[in-house]
């Protein structure tokens, strides 16, 4: 492939048709699977595409998260904080042992048992939204009616944030998550959630309710600046993530109708479908991203101290070495392993309450609408092309 | 075959407990690995070689008969 002989490529960012990544990153993973790449600010660090290659560096401690040391991958605005070491709270952003600090505090919410103990409620919220959509009746957005508000509902209850102020913070995040927003939109809109963060912490404190928000604010460990930077992380990557899993997991479905026919006649290939769901469509199409903390040799290539390494989870999910056949979307095909949870001490905090939703929602909604199918031609439904997290804008359906 | 976990290392992210819920479950307290049973029956090996994979942090290592 003629980028990796002639010099650095930049991140590739061209989807073919509405699943699959960009071609050049199939190229890259047989030529060079740690490739180099130069950054939108002119840094030239790293591209990695191989399986191997991303496990080995998102469990290695000698690659740092923290903010200070990262370029951006795409080009995209970046306001002043985000070149600074991040504020206290913002653990994605930080290395052990202040990111253990806060993990051991919030992981205990997040087991499989208690997500299990979750599943009658969300299956309450999954029914309503779906009696919702049979009395609206045919045709609708699904990410509208569906999607995003089942997530959302499911955190907001569970951190005790108002659904009716979602849009406080479905906005901040959409705004933030999108490569195309200038500076000044993404300081207002993390300023605007700040405000309401803060005082929903006054009236929390003031009026204690029985929620892991509550909790965190009345346990006494955690300050406002803390307080508000986790709760924003827990609302953005709670409902987000999971929606778009949901509108880009079901397209994909009606556009394999027999991989959905086989769902259908074998429900208990969820769990699998929807490890392959993840492994297929990797939503996270930019990033993890690590700093190099000290001269590291990967796979044959020399990353010096100082250099960034993006991992591509799109081209890591469709190794061939790892996953055989990889382009094909097939729910019985052993899908452990997929990496779209990340790897290493930062994977998904929120990853078992991501499967629980799933679990419920997938079955739930093609078991009410047996007939669900596209009202737009394929091609005509509008993809998030400019947004770290990938998936449909919209998603309208018929039944 | 002996499992050994090591909570300094967990995470919590629950990988083991989703593959094999017979040999590894969370603390109530803290959401980290407690290991139920320490010589799991060989009809489970393959199982707790796929969780020992599966850890995100390294957490979960096996003892092979020879080391053991």
């Amino acid at each position: 492939m003629p980028e990796s002989r002639t010099g650095p490529i930049r991140f590739p960012l061209d989807h073919v048709g509405l699943f699959d990544p960009p071609e050049t990153l199939r190229s890259l993973r047989e030529e060079r699977p740690v490739a180099p790449m130069t950054y939108a600010d002119g840094h030239v660090g790293w591209l990695v595409t191989g399986y191997a290659a991303a496990r080995s560096i998102l469990a290695d401690p000698r690659f740092s998260s923290r903010r200070e040391l990262l370029h951006p991958p795409v080009p995209r605005s970046m306001t002043p904080d985000m070149y600074k070491p991040s504020d206290p709270g913002q653990f994605v952003r930080m290395d052990p042992p202040e990111h253990t600090r806060y993990r051991k505090l919030l992981v205990a919410r997040f087991t499989v048992r208690r997500m299990k103990l979750l599943e009658p409620r969300i299956r309450e919220i999954t029914e309503e939204r779906l009696a919702a959509m049979v009395a609206a009746g045919p045709p609708q957005d699904l990410v509208k009616g569906f999607a995003l508000p089942v997530p959302s509902l499911v955190i907001c209850e569970l951190l005790g944030v108002p659904y009716a102020d979602r849009e406080e913070f479905q906005h901040a995040t959409s705004v933030f998550l999108d490569w195309e927003s200038t500076a000044a939109e993404i300081q207002t809109a993390l300023d605007d959630v700040t405000t309401y963060l803060s005082g929903l912490i006054k009236r929390k404190r003031a009026e204690p309710t029985d929620d892991l928000f509550t909790e965190l604010i009345t346990g006494g460990e955690l300050s406002d600046v803390e307080l508000v930077n986790i709760g924003f992380l827990l609302l953005a990557a709670g409902h987000e993530t999971t929606a778009n899993m949901l509108g880009l997991g079901t397209l994909a479905l009606l556009r394999h109708p027999e991989q959905l026919a086989a769902l259908r006649a074998d429900p208990s290939l969820i769990d699998n479908t929807i490890e392959e769901l993840m492994r297929y469509l990797s939503i996270v199409h930019v990033g993890p991203i690590r700093a190099a903390l000290e001269d590291v040799e990967i796979e044959g290539e020399l990353i010096r101290a100082g250099d960034v390494v993006t991992v591509s989870l799109p081209a890591v999910n469709r190794d061939p070495t790892r996953f055989p056949d990889p382009e094909r979307l097939d729910i019985t095909r052993p899908a452990t392993g997929q990496m779209s949870f990340g790897h290493g001490v930062h994977q998904c905090l929120g990853q078992q309450l991501a499967r629980t939703e799933m679990r419920i929602a997938f079955p739930m909604l093609f078991e009410r609408f047996p007939t669900l199918r596209l009202a737009v031609p394929a091609e005509k439904v509008p993809m998030r092309d400019t947004m770290l997290i990938y998936g449909v804008r919209e998603l309208t359906v018929e039944w | 075959m002996r499992v050994q976990a090591d909570t300094h290392r967990c995470i919590g992210a629950g990988m083991c407990v989703l593959t094999v819920p017979e040999v590894f479950d969370q603390g109530e307290e803290d959401g980290l690995v407690v290991l139920l049973d320490a010589e799991p029956p060989p009809e489970r090996q393959a199982a707790v070689e796929r969780a020992e994979r599966l850890c995100p942090s390294g957490a979960i290592s096996i003892l092979r008969e020879a080391e053991a």
